[in-house]
């Protein structure tokens, strides 16, 4: 059956092609670039693992790695959080459920370029909320520079990429959660359970598995952050918002440092297949089904 | 059945009502904004404008020129979504129909793939892009979405594939039919709502993608929306209204989209959103 294989090959030939040269390739390129002193542009050098020692000394590297584990601990709190709420609520009741399905999805399929300029607005210091609340007498928010401060700038940024990313939690852990048996709830009800008790007992643990998957995602996802930070604050004031991605992407387009660039890459990579590693090992060890 | 109206739950209701001003207030903040003029959005970011500036639309259309910004947009993300479609139909029919060796190999190889970050691939990409005349080029940019978007879209098809019953296909076969004919009048009629979804997905997620865009494409006349309105809201105090025309502007398309075609936007993105 060559004739089979070989028509089999055909079919699967583009994707493996622009696969090898998009991903692939670039992707081993930037592996064997870390060990290098690459400017970009010039042949490069062997320099063994020197990148790799220079960012366990670099102060930006480590401030950068400090304030992904931040933004982690902040998408799977707050996010996580409203999206349990919203789509719990959401089973409890049955009248306008599609009305604020859709209202809380919709931010979620705006740009990210979009809804970062809507909060670029509203939170400047001269024409946003702040100014507008003590002109109603309210004036806690009058003078605070939300994305200027280094003190608060990532949390701000962290609370605006939230706005985007929390619906789409409420629409899929909604949809796990109507799948839940009734007659459970029904149980419950008999054994006298209040609704608190409802969820911690038979809500949460019904829909582990897609809890326990998103929080993969998430993790993996926070690592990669790159889009709001870049278009809110490049990173600054003064590195208070710099993500391993802002630096990576700095150091490679900016200050002619690839191999450098590419070590940092190439440990961003590190971290998603060893998060991947472990959700799959706890998962088998503890027997989840997904 | 008990009645439960809103009557029922006044709490869940006011914690739900309160969660779609969070998602929906900022919104219409930026809409009454691209309706204004600078001066009333300082000074009252909330109200109504006094007069409804619908030339704002027309004034950013030119000054941001969104208008090329989405012509180049929607060259990119409609050929972003046919590439992909076809890429990754043929790819999922040699999964699931033909004689590939080692499918679960190819399997395991998507999943890795798709979940490889950018960072990863992106300095050497680039790199190699301008050697080969690709770097600022809107073909270069769709090559590269067609590569990242492919591995979900085929695992999506797969499984409408995979639902289609194989007997069919047989009886063509035995008429002498060739693979070409089996596919488009046999087995692509049955999945097209999987294939529609695989690449109003991606392109989708082409027409919103940025940091591939603000890396690959430098030469103002090939600006994606995404990349021209970021241009145009930089600076210190940008013209907020005009800003918010923009940024409509952009949003408009898939908004109406949206509203169109709900049920598979949905599930399509929700879908793409779990593989990353």
């Amino acid at each position: 059956m060559r004739g089979a294989q070989l028509k089999a090959w055909l079919f699967m030939a583009p994707l493996v092609a622009v696969n090898l040269l998009v991903i692939a390739g670039p992707g081993l390129m930037s592996v064997y670039y870390s060990f290098t002193d690459w400017d970009g542009l010039n042949s490069p050098g062997l320099v063994g693992f020197a990148n790799y020692t220079a960012l366990f000394g670099d102060a930006d590297f480590l401030r950068a790695l400090l304030h992904n584990l931040l933004w982690t601990a902040f998408f799977l709190v707050v996010p996580m959080s409203l999206g349990l709420l919203g789509a719990f609520l959401l089973t409890r009741i049955k009248r306008f459920q599609l009305v604020f399905r859709v209202l809380y999805f919709v931010p979620y399929v705006i740009a990210t370029v979009v809804s970062a300029t809507i909060w670029r607005q509203i939170l400047s210091p001269t024409s946003g909320i702040g100014p507008a609340l003590s002109d109603l007498g309210i004036p806690w928010l009058k003078d605070v520079n939300f994305l200027g401060d280094g003190d608060i700038a990532l949390g701000t940024v962290a609370f605006v990429n939230n706005w985007q990313w929390w619906g789409f939690l409420v629409v899929i852990f909604l949809a796990s959660m109507q799948s839940i048996e009734p007659s459970l709830y029904e149980a419950a009800r008999m054994d006298g359970a209040n609704t608190w008790r409802e969820f911690w007992h038979i809500t949460l643990p019904a829909i582990r598995p897609t809890f326990m998957f998103l929080s993969l995602m998430t993790v993996i996802w926070s690592f990669l952050v790159f889009d709001y930070i870049y278009i809110l604050t490049q990173g600054g004031p003064a590195g208070s918002t710099d993500v391993l991605s802002t630096v990576m992407y700095r150091m490679a387009f900016e200050q002619q440092q690839a191999g450098y660039a590419s070590a940092i890459g190439v440990i961003l990579a590190l971290i998603s297949a060893a998060t991947v590693g472990g959700y799959l090992y706890l998962r088998r060890r503890l027997k989840w089904e997904m | 059945m008990a009645r439960r109206g809103t009557a029922k739950r006044p709490f869940a209701y006011l914690i739900l009502i309160i969660l779609a001003a969070y998602a929906v207030v900022p919104m219409v903040i930026f809409l009454l904004a691209s309706l204004k003029t600078p001066g009333e959005i300082s000074q009252s970011p909330l109200s109504l404008p006094g007069k409804f500036r619908w030339e704002n639309f027309a004034t950013a259309w030119s000054d941001a020129d969104m208008g090329r910004g989405l012509g180049n947009s929607a060259l990119i993300a409609v050929s972003t979504g046919a590439g992909v479609a076809v890429i990754a139909g043929c790819a999922a029919y040699a999964l699931t129909r033909l004689a590939l060796p080692k499918p679960g190999l190819f399997i395991m190889y998507l999943l890795v793939a798709s979940s490889l970050p950018i960072q990863l691939f992106l300095v050497p990409l680039l790199s190699m892009w301008t050697k080969i005349g690709l770097y600022d080029n809107r073909f270069g940019l769709i090559v590269i979405y067609w590569a990242i978007y492919s591995p979900f879209a085929t695992l999506l098809i797969r499984t409408f594939l995979l639902a289609v019953p194989k007997d069919y296909e047989a009886a063509a076969r035995l008429d002498g039919a060739g693979e070409i004919t089996v596919f488009t009048r046999i087995v692509f009629p049955l999945i097209w709502p999987g294939v529609l979804t695989a690449a109003l997905v991606a392109g989708l997620q082409a027409y919103n993608e940025f940091l591939l865009a603000v890396t690959f494409i430098q030469d103002s006349t090939k600006l994606p929306a995404s990349v021209a309105l970021y241009s145009f809201q930089q600076g210190l105090s940008p013209n907020w209204a005009l800003v918010s025309a923009a940024g409509l502007i952009m949003v408009l398309p898939v908004l109406v989209l949206f509203i169109v075609l709900n049920r598979r936007f949905v599930e399509g993105y929700t879908s793409s959103g779990m593989t990353g």
